[in-house]
């Protein structure tokens, strides 16, 4: 496999792993425009346990992932009070404090960024990626994954089934959290060197559109999303001024024509002939 | 005595929704609250399911006070709630809405078997059992409330209007089902405003008067009196 394969291949990872932190609280009916907020903690607790303390690398990417759980589920509980464009934008201001937090944090190199020690090779990273994509088939699979769903369905019905609709929205958010910090720890431990400017609002804004691109409805969604993203610019990397231009135009497009996103359920079960679609 | 409700009040803000209502449910019986549009029909059944929290008075179901009780509790204790406008979730699969029926309970060993069975009783869904319950008709749509509400297995059913909306044909059908379920054995309280229907499947009736109640009686006593024919039945 080529170098040049490779790093496409751990780029992809990365956003898949980011993608569910954003596809997690979607499917619950949440909208999550701080996921590289979330990345950025993975990513500064695990560099830093790594560079300052020689922590083995699962412990570090353990505490990356709990420590952006733990903001999560703080994030979580009063956003629970805000709905649209409200969530929207105090996701954003998480995200936008977690960068100015981290850019005068001198112990972690502030703006000057912050070299990583241990190196994680792409492997490593598609498995964990791989891990990911079947932790959330299994999670939609389960009562939890049901009660996202509905939630996201109609809130209020949700409630008359006993189900406890603030618990399970706490919960989606603070699991999406703890992906995005394994997302931003294994970044981190594959370039080496990890700055606050690689986890700015852009990156969570694209992470939301791909998202929602690839389809909030099962967990392939998000995995279509990411292959988008991530693959597109360099399939468009020939015509360089124009590439943005043409992912623009495909993004407007699909949103336009195709809402739900590329990937629905019952698509899959057409696709797969699983479920045979009775008259 | 199964359900007891006490001098129930309810307030949204300011305005009382229900006041001082008395209400109580036997094993076995159906029991009907009549009244017209913005009487409390629907708030009482919320409050009793306790997505609603009363400002006064006092809920009891099978002899335990569950006046402050959370819902998964009382939905675990045997109560159930089908829904004004069913509240079907539309992306989901009937399948699915199924399943979140049953989503509370422990024993789950014969939970396949008794979806088989609201399956046969259903064909038109157990047809359509894979795809999004958007496809059904508002009177499919009101038969997987119910048999959604079945999973539960609970022990009293309470349904806010399951005929609105619904074609006279199908309303027969929706009432026949809760007479069969009536008579094995479970308790129904029936919020309605197609008063004489009710009245002819429910023992015993109450009438809500914007938040009040002003009538309660055995379900004949009631299709007999005149002034509630006058205000309901559009005879005399």
């Amino acid at each position: 496999m080529s170098g040049y394969v490779a790093g496409i291949l751990a780029v992809l990872a990365i956003n898949l792993l980011l993608a569910y932190a954003v596809f997690l609280p979607a499917a619950a009916g949440m909208i999550n425009l701080g996921a590289a907020g979330f990345m950025a903690i993975g990513a500064y607790v695990s560099a830093y346990l790594d560079v300052e303390y020689g922590l083995a690398l699962p412990l570090c990417l353990l505490a990356g992932a709990v420590v952006s759980m733990v903001m999560g589920c703080l994030v979580a509980i009063p956003l629970l009070r805000t709905k649209g464009v409200y969530m929207v934008l105090a996701t954003l201001a998480f995200g936008e404090i977690v960068s100015g937090a981290l850019i005068n944090m001198e112990a972690v190199g502030g703006a000057a960024g912050y070299p990583v020690t241990t190196f994680i090779d792409m492997p490593v990273i598609v498995a964990m990626a791989v891990c990911g994509l079947l932790l959330v088939v299994y999670l939609l699979s389960t009562r939890f994954g049901l009660a996202m769903r509905s939630i996201h369905d109609d809130e209020q019905a949700t409630a008359l089934f006993g189900i406890n609709v603030r618990r399970v929205k706490v919960m989606a958010f603070t699991i999406g959290a703890g992906f995005a910090g394994v997302a931003g720890a294994l970044y981190g431990h594959h370039y080496n060197y990890i700055e606050v400017a690689n986890f700015n609002l852009m990156l969570s804004t694209y992470t939301l559109l791909y998202v929602l691109i690839g389809g909030t409805q099962t967990a392939f969604g998000p995995l279509v999303g990411a292959a988008i993203f991530s693959l597109m610019p360099e399939m468009l990397r020939g015509s360089e001024h124009w590439r943005f231009v043409i992912f623009a135009v495909l993004i407007i497009a699909t949103m336009a024509l195709r809402p739900e996103g590329v990937v629905t359920r019952h698509g899959l079960a057409r696709l797969f002939g699983r479920r045979k679609v009775e008259g | 005595m199964l359900l007891e409700v006490n001098d129930l009040d309810l307030r949204y803000g300011r305005t009382h929704a229900v006041a001082g209502v008395s209400l109580k449910v036997q094993e076995g019986e159906i029991v009907a609250v009549l009244g017209a549009n913005g009487a409390g029909k629907s708030s009482l059944l919320k409050a009793v399911l306790g997505t609603v929290k009363p400002a006064g008075g006092s809920i009891r179901f099978s002899g335990a006070d569950i006046t402050t009780s959370p819902v998964p509790h009382r939905i675990r204790n045997g109560l159930v709630l089908v829904p004004e406008g069913r509240r079907i979730l539309v992306s989901m699969t009937i399948h699915e809405n199924l399943l979140l029926g049953a989503g509370l309970r422990e024993d789950r060993t014969t939970l396949p078997r008794e979806i088989d069975a609201i399956y046969d009783r259903f064909s038109n869904l157990a047809a359509r059992r894979d795809m999004p319950a958007a496809v059904l008709s508002g009177g499919e749509q009101q038969m997987l409330a119910i048999g959604r509400a079945m999973l539960a297995k609970p022990r009293l059913m309470m349904l806010d209007e399951p005929s609105l909306g619904l074609s006279p044909l199908l309303v027969d059908r929706v009432f026949s089902l809760l007479h069969e379920l009536n008579t094995n054995g479970m308790s129904l309280l029936l919020v309605e405003q197609n008063t004489r229907k009710t009245l002819e499947l429910a023992s015993r009736g109450y009438v809500l008067e914007l938040g009040r109640m002003v009538m309660a009686g055995p379900a004949d006593a009631l299709l007999a009196d005149e002034g509630l024919q006058r205000a309901y039945l559009g005879a005399g």
